[in-house]
């Protein structure tokens, strides 16, 4: 009996690590992006983890974007669910102390450039399975980014070990999500008009029911914390060590929302006036070389990040909570692009402003001096 | 005793597949031992050798993997041992 049991849990482990593993996760995601968006989640944006946590800090009240507060329950079962799978595999590691303020920063930028652009990997793979060419443009810039922090790895980048640390400091970042999902469930306000926000239009307002956002949440997080599911690992390691494993779910991810959207009639081809994004390509592109450069530096794309914060990564936590603080910042500052719009029928290009072609520069020029710096000599040979 | 042996434990992902590769990369034929600290690292590292033709042992040390790829003459594959994970 007992050696049955190990045999089926075998061979579940290796399901999941093997490329049938990360296809079915991929459309798992692509499905439940599609699923999520029929049932109330904003368009082309039935998943975006940047989006997400970006509605998330305006709830928190970090920034005061009326339009996008909301505590989004997927972003709970992501780290939740890979919680489960890594306690349930024995793969729960408290670990840290590999550069936290680098990463922090790093998570920062990222939400910068992924607001710049107006999604995250995700989102952009959702956006093209759409119909939105504009998603193209962001996805080569992403390539860009995740290419230039390949060639840094090749040559020595690291941001050094991290070391075992205690089960409190590894479950820091579930321990939180777990207050937001109180939060949520309690619709906790302080005070009147003070936080926790809830928007009351725009996407922040656009939601599927908590039970079912909070399921296809932890669904996922249990898989992809199996099978490592990455956007930007896939991207690297096809650049890096011509392996296409993780590739194999980003092409199933888009394969599966594709015909989502077209069953459900969700598919819209074009460039101008699409839903939540802008048509001002060198923004679109820029942003997401930023994004795929601080993904690349911190090892992880955003999705990536939160599975790995589940299974004990105070790093990756370290990595998420910069993330949050950027969208503070992003709205704050008006560094976010804001999307096209039609008035009076006439398209009006969005994009960032100023502030936001500033923090772009900025933020690639700190990922230039950090990739450059935290290399140890020699390089790897590939 | 291995021709190599590199620690990678703490390393982010990918560089113990980045160092098990430069040092599968430095040596004719033989052995080289990898030691990682999770599961991730494991999997990556050992997909990354059978792709270069060597095989895989894994053993479990502690909270550790001592992973030891063997790479045969001329590249030529190598028959795989009993693994013990």
């Amino acid at each position: 009996m007992r050696s049955e049991t190990v045999t089926l849990w075998d061979r579940l482990r290796c399901l999941f690590s093997s490329r049938a593993g990360i296809v079915i996760v991929g459309l798992l995601i692509g499905g439940g992006a599609v699923l999520l968006q029929k049932l109330g989640n904003p368009p082309n944006m039935g998943i975006c983890v940047a989006c997400f946590e970006r509605d998330t800090a305006g709830a928190l009240g970090l920034h005061r974007a009326a339009a996008v507060q909301y505590i989004r329950p997927e972003l709970i079962g992501f780290v939740l669910g890979a919680l489960a799978a890594a306690l349930l595999f024995r793969e729960f590691r408290p670990r840290c102390g590999s550069a936290p303020i680098a990463r922090f920063f790093l998570g920062i930028f990222a939400m910068i450039g992924a607001l710049v652009f107006l999604g995250c990997p995700w989102r952009a793979l959702l956006r093209l399975a759409g119909g939105d060419g504009n998603a193209v443009v962001g996805l080569v810039g992403l390539a860009a980014g995740v290419s230039v922090g390949a060639w840094f790895l090749r040559s020595g980048y690291t941001l050094g070990r991290s070391r075992a640390m205690p089960v409190l400091g590894g479950s820091l970042l579930p321990l939180f999500m777990l207050l937001l999902l109180v939060l949520l469930v309690a619709r906790v306000s302080f005070k009147e008009g003070h936080a926790i926000f809830f928007s009351a239009k725009g996407p922040g307002a656009m939601h599927a029911p908590l039970a079912v956002s909070l399921g296809v949440g932890l669904l996922i997080g249990f898989l992809a914390q199996r099978s490592r599911f990455c956007t930007m690992g896939a991207i690297r390691d096809a650049v890096l060590i011509r392996d296409f494993h993780l590739l194999s779910g980003i092409g199933a991810l888009v394969l599966a929302a594709l015909a989502g959207n077209l069953l459900v009639r969700g598919f819209r081809a074009g460039f101008a006036g699409m839903p939540i994004a802008h048509s001002a390509q060198l923004w679109n592109f820029s942003g997401m070389v930023l994004a795929g450069l601080c993904f690349a530096l911190a090892g992880g794309c955003p999705g990536r990040q939160l599975f790995l914060a589940g299974e004990g990564d105070g790093d990756a936590a370290v990595f998420v909570c910069g993330m949050l603080v950027g969208a503070g910042f992003a709205h704050n500052f008006f560094l976010a692009a804001v999307p096209d719009k039609f008035v009076e029928g006439v398209l009006r290009v969005g994009g960032p402003g100023p502030y936001g072609k500033i923090a772009v520069g900025l933020g690639l020029a700190f990922c230039l001096a950090l990739g450059w710096t935290a290399r140890e000599k020699g390089g790897v040979e590939i | 005793m291995a021709e190599k042996q590199v620690d990678a434990r703490g390393l982010s992902c990918p560089e113990p597949v980045l160092l098990s590769k430069r040092a599968i990369g430095a040596i004719e034929a033989g052995s080289v031992e990898v030691l990682v600290d999770t599961v991730t690292a494991k999997e990556n590292v050992t997909r990354m050798a059978r792709s270069q033709g060597c095989s895989v042992r894994a053993e479990q040390q502690g909270e550790d993997f001592l992973l030891t790829l063997v790479k045969g003459a001329g590249g030529q594959p190598v028959a795989e041992p009993n693994a013990t994970n």
